[in-house]
């Protein structure tokens, strides 16, 4: 064996190689992360763009009557193909998004025919449910989660409440990170929320995994500053 | 319900809705002695009660000896019929229970439910109630706010409009309008 091979492939230099390269690595994916968080605040594309694949997140009662109320104002042409995603035990949120999909092909200016699907997500946790059986349904509902979005890869996402678009916001956060998917996300805070946050809404403006953030409260716009106050939606 | 056309323009309905949740305390406290009395006379003639999935069963009145009828049930398809009824609704904090009778401009205490474990419902309630579109309270003070309201201090509350939200979305991502 040549002697510096030998050195080189010594314990001590392997090591060396191992931790540069880590560094390296997690380097650029800090690099990319901020890249990532600083253009998502920007304005997405220069000049407009087709229609954009569209993830909509309901969540259950006034969660999901706040949302129906966004999308009835706007243009639906736009934001094709809509998929729709509810918690698996909830079972009226669908049903009114479709109610609200059947009222836009009565409309049939657009072509919305076949441009709307409806999913359901495992729940990461059900309300009560105990935190150590917690950990195996947040698992199952992770990996339902990424299923779903490695299926839909959507441009854009809205989601105003539940903690149902967690997972989802997560995973698109790092498909944006690892180049397999941009997502413009926008996030509505219900228009319950007063002078606080929701726990999603805080986890996504801290973390900044929102593009956009409305609060519909000035209380909550002079409290998060990167909010945008938009009034209320209902 | 129901009734003719006579019977219905001289009832004054009281509405007490807790939607798909348990408030017995709520219940509990319509149903005191008190309160029954305070409502008869503030005018009301008949109080009904949706008591969704709570289990204090209140007590049931025709209201022949001079006072006030009351009636419940526990769900119902549509509790909209119920509310355009009513002259008076008494709400548990739900936002989409608010805001519904708002939209029909009808007065409404809204009671907040203490027992919940994270009441933010408390905020919205509260934000409604100081800019003057309801009456805010708890089931123990209930009987204060009927004896003490005053529904001309109320403001009609307008509806809102989601159309800045689907502006700033639409600029966001590079659509243009006009």
């Amino acid at each position: 064996m040549d002697n510096v091979y030998s050195c080189f492939f010594s314990d001590m230099g392997f090591l060396n190689v191992a931790i540069s390269l880590i560094i390296g690595i997690s380097t650029l994916i800090m690099i990319r992360i901020f890249y990532v968080i600083y253009w998502s605040s920007k304005p997405r594309y220069s000049k407009p763009p087709g229609p954009l694949t569209t993830l909509i997140v309901l969540g259950s009662g006034g969660h999901t009557a706040e949302m129906l109320n966004l999308l009835a104002v706007m243009q639906m042409d736009r934001f094709k193909p809509r998929y729709y995603i509810a918690a698996a035990t909830d079972d009226m949120s669908l049903q009114k998004a479709r109610v609200l999909e059947d009222s836009l092909i009565k409309k049939a200016e657009v072509e919305v025919v076949g441009t709307s699907h409806f999913l359901q997500i495992y729940r990461s946790r059900e309300v009560g449910q105990s935190y150590v059986t917690s950990v195996g349904t947040t698992l199952i509902a992770l990996t339902h989660a990424l299923w779903l979005m490695i299926k839909i890869r959507p441009q854009v996402i809205l989601c105003n409440g539940p903690g149902t678009c967690i997972p989802l916001c997560v995973i698109a956060f790092f498909f944006k990170v690892l180049g397999i998917r941009w997502s413009s996300i926008f996030y509505v805070e219900s228009i319950a929320r007063v002078r606080r946050l929701s726990l999603s809404g805080l986890l996504l403006y801290k973390l900044r995994m929102v593009d956009q953030l409305f609060v519909q409260w000035p209380q909550l716009k002079s409290k998060y500053p990167r909010a945008n106050y938009v009034g209320r939606l209902m | 319900m129901g009734g003719s056309d006579d019977s219905v323009k001289s009832k004054r309905i009281v509405f007490v809705t807790v939607g798909t949740t348990c408030f017995d305390s709520l219940v509990r406290a319509v149903d005191t002695q008190e309160v029954r009395e305070a409502l008869f006379k503030k005018g009301y003639t008949d109080l009904v009660i949706q008591m969704g999935r709570g289990s204090y069963i209140p007590t049931k009145s025709t209201g022949e000896d001079g006072s006030l009828s009351v009636d419940y049930f526990t769900f119902s398809s549509s509790i909209a019929e119920y509310l355009k009824s009513a002259s008076l609704v008494i709400s548990h904090a739900g936002s989409g229970s608010i805001f519904e009778t708002l939209r029909l401009k009808k007065p409404v205490i809204v009671v907040v439910n203490e027992d919940l474990m994270d009441n933010h419902q408390s905020e919205l309630a509260e934000e409604l109630a100081e800019r003057n579109h309801l009456f805010c309270a708890r089931p123990q003070t209930l009987y204060q706010t009927i004896s003490g309201m005053d529904l001309g201090s109320l403001v009609a509350y307008q509806p809102g409009d989601a159309t800045p939200v689907a502006n700033f979305i639409n600029r966001f991502l590079g659509f243009n309008d006009e």
